[in-house]
């Protein structure tokens, strides 16, 4: 058996206002190294919701999260963004790139904040991360004059940066073509299977889910079938 | 790691770099006229305060006419017990001179407190003019000293002081009684003492303080002069003025003299009381103005920090997924504030000194202030210290707001929200 690496115990979360309701009951699930899973469910079944819990940015839940073997409760928000910079890589729906900032930049960000490396080895790892993905020639664009497909590209090699423990997305193809969506999905796979990368993509596409080796399905806050 | 954030902070600043010059402008605008009217009102002060202060003795040494303390019935062996009851005491004119001049002088050599001393006498003449008596008052002086402490030579604005001293039995005039008497330098002026004494006097100079009523009746002749004029001995003198080092210690050194020399001594801030209170109304003016406009300056920097947040919601949750934490947020918005206080309190202080020697060229020529050619201004560095205190403690507080709440800003409502 493979090492774990995120583990979930008796996730629970209601939102309060205006009244209770159960978001998320009873989660528990672990994932190990290597694993391709992808959630999926109706909208509203908190699929999304049990994400940002498991990437630590939402922290009002109850119940235990473990990644890497660390109980992520009673960390504080500092600690918790460590945990983010250092184990998570994200790929939103959105490709939420800094329009500021020129494509290498944005994919160096994460890498300059970890601080592991010199600027210049963070540099070398991202252009090798942007060769990968095959949009080498765009380093140089600023993150707006790219097309919604490379833009994606980017978010996934900014999400590799510091090579994590765990990639988390969500809905990454969501607001991409088919042919985007393809690539998009034969990255992930790629990553899957030749690196050895973990991922955990949320996603409501049957087709894209039907090709990753798990599927956890999700209904009403609860997990009807892993 | 805070050479990132700087990053961050500036690709954010150039992003939006019009709203940002707009913002830094407005400190500009705020330190330069902070700067500016606090140099201009300090040298007006300075100015009004010279005025007076400078030509006024900051102890001066006298013998004021009253009554004397020491009663011949109080010295009386057989009434010491009693409680004595004097009826009608009168001031007694016996002396205004000082005692034991020379003494004095030998002390006020050694004291290391005092800057200077000039001494001199004050009496009362009449001018005569025709048949006209005009009452003044004349001060014999040591040309000398009263230049050198009291700016004497400054004020008179035709003729030499130190003619005073060449030309025997010369005078100064005050320009208005230079005026009444008619006469001009190398006239000959009649003086009359109160005791009846007549003397020519030649006229060497005009004298002009600025305050009208003083240079109507005022005038000088050196000491040996008001001596001989008043019939007196050459070891009379009427006053002893003393300047300090240290303007504030006066009221404690006169009192330390009077004890000492057994005579009055006044010190300035009693004389002059109504000039301090002056200043400090004026200064007073001066800095709420200052950071009336620095405030003004700092709810700028807060609305557009604050649209800047509202803009960059997106960055900021973007930096926050990818493991920036609230604290990093907060120093990137802290940062581009204190960049625009810093690039603006900079500049503000440039232009402010700009100001200021725009200010000091405009020419000023007023009758009363002989001395005076341009508008005063004091370049003191304590201003422009304060204005760049200012802006970055302004930009901080305008920024403090914004940037804690975008350290607040949940990444998840922001990304879910899309």
């Amino acid at each position: 058996m493979s090492e774990i690496i995120l583990s979930a115990k008796n996730i629970n979360k209601s939102f309060h206002d205006p009244v209770d309701v159960k978001i998320l009951s009873d989660i528990s699930f672990e994932i190990t190294k290597g694993e391709f899973v992808s959630v999926i469910g109706k909208s509203g079944c908190g699929k999304s919701t049990l994400l940002y819990i498991l990437s630590t940015m939402d922290t009002d839940y109850e119940g235990d999260l473990y990644i890497n073997n660390e109980l992520m409760k009673n960390k504080k928000e500092s600690e918790l963004a460590i945990v983010r910079n250092e184990y998570i890589g994200f790929v939103f729906q959105f490709h939420y790139l800094l329009n500021e900032f020129n494509v290498l930049e944005n994919v160096m960000l994460p890498g300059l904040k970890l601080n592991k490396y010199s600027k210049e080895e963070v540099e070398y790892r991202a252009m090798e991360k942007l060769k990968m993905l095959g949009i080498e020639n765009e380093a140089l664009k600023k993150a707006n004059q790219l097309s919604g497909g490379q833009k994606q590209r980017v978010s996934i090699a900014r999400s590799l940066i510091n090579d994590p423990l765990i990639i988390m997305g969500d809905e990454p193809t969501g607001n991409l073509d088919n042919k985007n969506s393809l690539i998009v999905f034969d990255i992930f796979k790629e990553l899957a299977e030749v690196y050895n990368q973990t991922l955990l993509i949320v996603t409501h596409d049957q087709s894209f889910a039907a090709n990753t080796k798990r599927i956890i399905e999700m209904a009403d806050g609860r997990i009807i079938r892993q | 790691m805070s050479s990132l954030l700087i990053k961050i902070a500036k690709e954010l600043l150039l992003a939006r770099w019009k709203q940002t010059l707009v913002a830094a402008i407005g400190v500009t605008f705020s330190i330069s006229m902070f700067v500016a009217l606090l140099s201009f009102m300090n040298g007006l002060n300075d100015l009004l305060d010279g005025l007076i202060l400078n030509r006024t003795a900051h102890v001066r040494i006298y013998n004021e006419i009253k009554p004397s303390k020491n009663q011949a019935i109080n010295l009386s062996s057989q009434f010491q017990k009693s409680h004595n009851f004097i009826n009608s005491i009168k001031s007694s004119s016996s002396r205004l001179s000082i005692y034991n001049t020379e003494h004095i002088f030998e002390i006020l050599d050694k004291d290391k407190r005092v800057l200077g001393y000039a001494p001199k006498i004050s009496a009362q003449v009449f001018f005569t003019y025709g048949t006209l008596a005009i009452t003044g008052a004349i001060n014999g002086i040591d040309v000398t000293a009263e230049s050198k402490l009291f700016s004497f030579k400054d004020y008179v604005t035709a003729g030499n002081a130190a003619d005073l001293k060449n030309v025997p039995n010369s005078i100064i005039l005050g320009k208005g009684l230079a005026e009444k008497l008619m006469a001009n330098i190398g006239d000959v002026v009649q003086i009359n003492t109160t005791d009846g004494n007549l003397m020519p006097l030649k006229v060497v100079g005009v004298f002009q303080s600025g305050l009208q009523d003083l240079d109507k009746v005022q005038s000088y002749s050196s000491i040996a002069t008001a001596q001989k004029l008043m019939g007196k001995s050459n070891n009379y003198l009427t006053d002893i003025q003393v300047k300090l080092i240290d303007i504030k210690q006066a009221p404690k050194i006169a009192k330390e003299y009077a004890a000492l020399f057994d005579c009055d001594a006044e010190d300035i801030q009693t004389a002059n009381s109504q000039f301090e209170t002056g200043s400090t109304v004026r200064t007073i003016i001066s800095y709420s103005v200052g950071v009336v406009l620095l405030i003004v300056a700092g709810f700028g920097i807060y609305n557009i920090l604050n649209m800047l947040i509202y803009e960059k919601m997106d960055t900021i949750a973007i930096l926050k997924a990818t493991g920036f934490s609230g604290s990093d947020v907060k120093k990137i918005f802290i940062y581009i504030a204190l960049s625009i206080g810093i690039f603006g309190g900079l500049l503000g202080v440039l232009f402010g000194f700009g100001f200021s020697v725009i200010i000091d060229n405009i020419p000023f020529n007023t009758p009363s202030l002989p001395t005076i050619k341009t508008f005063p201004i004091n370049y003191k560095a304590l201003y422009y210290l304060i204005g760049i205190v200012f802006s970055l403690v302004t930009t901080y507080m305008a920024g403090f707001f914004p940037a804690r709440k975008a350290s607040k800003i949940d990444p998840v409502n922001i990304i879910r929200g899309k």
